[in-house]
């Protein structure tokens, strides 16, 4: 027997009945055609899956849809469309921090929910962070390095906006 | 793989959920954060016919501290039990467990209700909940009721809940400002399941330790008390030599078993190694 599912993806209200063993991942790929969020393993050992379950990363394959009743999901479409994540796919691109892609949107959760609590993480903790996501192409090491760079300039543009207010606040 | 076809039904209430639990008797399984009930699934070690989501119940949610005790509910997620300022102050074992349990986003959903409920052997929180001596709150059709954390883990995936009753909460004993605590593991890499894991707090008066309390996980089908190794250090102070002592009585607290790629006398070694590590931390906390 379906179930009916109100949740809210990528900012837009959906209503929709699931069947209950129906996977978050099987709901966003298959029945909004959102197929940024990948599937690996199904069983919460590689991280291709990842997205922002009222705001902080879940695997999309061990949440059941019926389990976002009520919440807020954000897949990789989303944080793209929203611009986000635009830098950290910026550094990803320039340090080729992707090959096959296939672990990149999981990849962007973790780097992103990290970053938001730790602006500037050490290559320890971001590796850390990464501990439940598997690249079978690059080594990490690139991934690091994107992620660590795109902490640096957030937290570089976050000092000179602090910076800026605090000149107007002296000139006033 | 997909999961197998179930029936999925959400409880507010424990009555409610014992209820829908009983007409489908043996064959109904509760849903908390369901990364162990999922994935289990996935890899067909269980197909029930129904899930019970009980995520829902008031009753299993909140941190509060009481008179004499931090209740924790059985819906705290992993990533609460690290952040959360009263855990961290009246439960720091628990607090520092969490980060070895799984990975980030496995800790945003997992519960601390599941993990105790599921009671894996190499799990980190039934350790913690031993070496804390914290009380088990259990619901269900004959009444509420606290089974001290050293009668609930039984045997393996075993705990005293009887079908149908719903794990509502720990609670965990306000410590005195003097009491120690120290947790550690050795695992293969971050994440993994330990190869063996200790939790451990003492009481120190003028030097002297007055009272230990310690477990271990991943060395057999249950969290272990390791009371030889606590009598070794009690009304001793905290020093190489009692460390010692203590390290060499492990021997009759623990039985690991013998796999043939990690025998029992490596598992007990690796025990003693980390005894000595989580002794020391607590030497060298301020
Ligand atoms: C990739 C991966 C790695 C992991 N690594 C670790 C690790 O290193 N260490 C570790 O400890 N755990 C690990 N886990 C397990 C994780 O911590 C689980 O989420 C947790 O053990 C179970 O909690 P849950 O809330 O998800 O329970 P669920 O999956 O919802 O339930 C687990 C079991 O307990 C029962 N149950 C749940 N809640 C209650 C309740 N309140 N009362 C009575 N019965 C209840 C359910 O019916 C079920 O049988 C890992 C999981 C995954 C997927
Ligand atoms: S598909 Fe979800 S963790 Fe691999
Ligand atoms: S880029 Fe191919 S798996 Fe990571």
């Amino acid at each position: 027997m379906k179930v009916l599912v109100n949740t809210k993806v990528n900012g837009t209200p959906v209503q929709e009945a699931v069947t209950p063993r129906s996977s978050l991942a099987d709901f966003l790929r298959d029945d909004l055609g959102l197929t940024g969020t990948h599937l690996g393993c199904e069983m919460g050992a590689c991280g291709a899956c990842l997205v922002l379950l009222d705001g902080a990363p879940v695997h999309a394959c061990l949440v059941l849809a019926v389990q976002a009743e009520g919440g807020t999901v954000e897949t990789v479409e989303g944080l793209t469309e929203t611009g986000a994540v635009a830098d950290l796919q910026e550094n990803f691109h320039d340090r080729n921090a992707l090959q096959c892609g296939y672990c990149t949107s999981g990849m962007l959760m973790s780097a992103q929910a990290l970053l938001a609590r730790n602006a500037a993480p050490s290559r320890d903790e971001i590796r850390d962070a990464l501990s439940g996501n598997y690249c079978r192409c690059t080594g990490y090491e690139a991934i690091v390095d994107a992620i660590a760079a795109t902490g640096r300039a957030r937290a570089a543009a976050t000092e000179s906006a602090q910076a800026a207010s605090a000149n107007t606040e002296a000139a006033e | 793989m997909k999961l197998p076809a179930f029936e999925y039904l959400r409880a507010r209430s424990p009555e409610e959920a014992w209820q829908l639990h009983s007409e489908v008797e043996g064959d109904a399984v509760y849903l908390s954060g369901g990364h162990s009930v999922v994935p289990s699934m996935a890899l067909r070690l269980q197909a029930p016919s129904r899930l019970i989501d009980i995520s829902g119940i008031a009753d299993l949610h909140g941190v509060v501290a009481q008179d004499n005790a931090l209740r924790i509910g059985a819906m705290t997620r992993h990533a609460e039990v690290m952040d959360n300022p009263l855990v961290a102050r009246h439960a720091p074992l628990l607090a520092l467990a969490a980060p070895h349990v799984a990975h980030p986003a496995i800790r945003n959903r997992g519960t601390l209700g599941g993990n105790l409920a599921l009671a894996d052997p190499a799990s980190e929180f039934p350790a913690a909940v031993l070496a804390l001596r914290a009380e088990i709150e259990i619901i269900g059709p004959e009444g509420s009721r606290h089974v001290p954390a050293d009668e609930f883990f039984l045997d393996l995936y075993e705990t005293a809940l009887a079908p149908g009753e719903i794990l509502t909460a720990v609670h965990v004993p306000l410590p005195p400002a003097s009491r120690v605590f120290a947790f550690d593991e050795i695992a293969r890499r971050r994440g993994d399941y330990a190869m063996v894991g200790a939790a451990a707090q003492a009481d120190l008066e003028k030097g002297m330790i007055v009272d230990a309390s310690i477990a271990f996980f991943s060395v057999g089908f249950t969290p272990v008390r390791a009371k030889a190794a606590q009598a070794a250090l009690i009304g001793a102070p905290l020093s190489r030599e009692s460390v010692a002592r203590a390290q060499a009585s492990l021997a009759e607290d623990l039985d690991p078993p013998d796999d043939p790629g990690f025998p029992a006398h490596r598992r007990l070694q690796l025990a003693r190694v980390l005894l000595g590590r989580v002794l020391n931390q607590m030497e060298t906390r301020p």
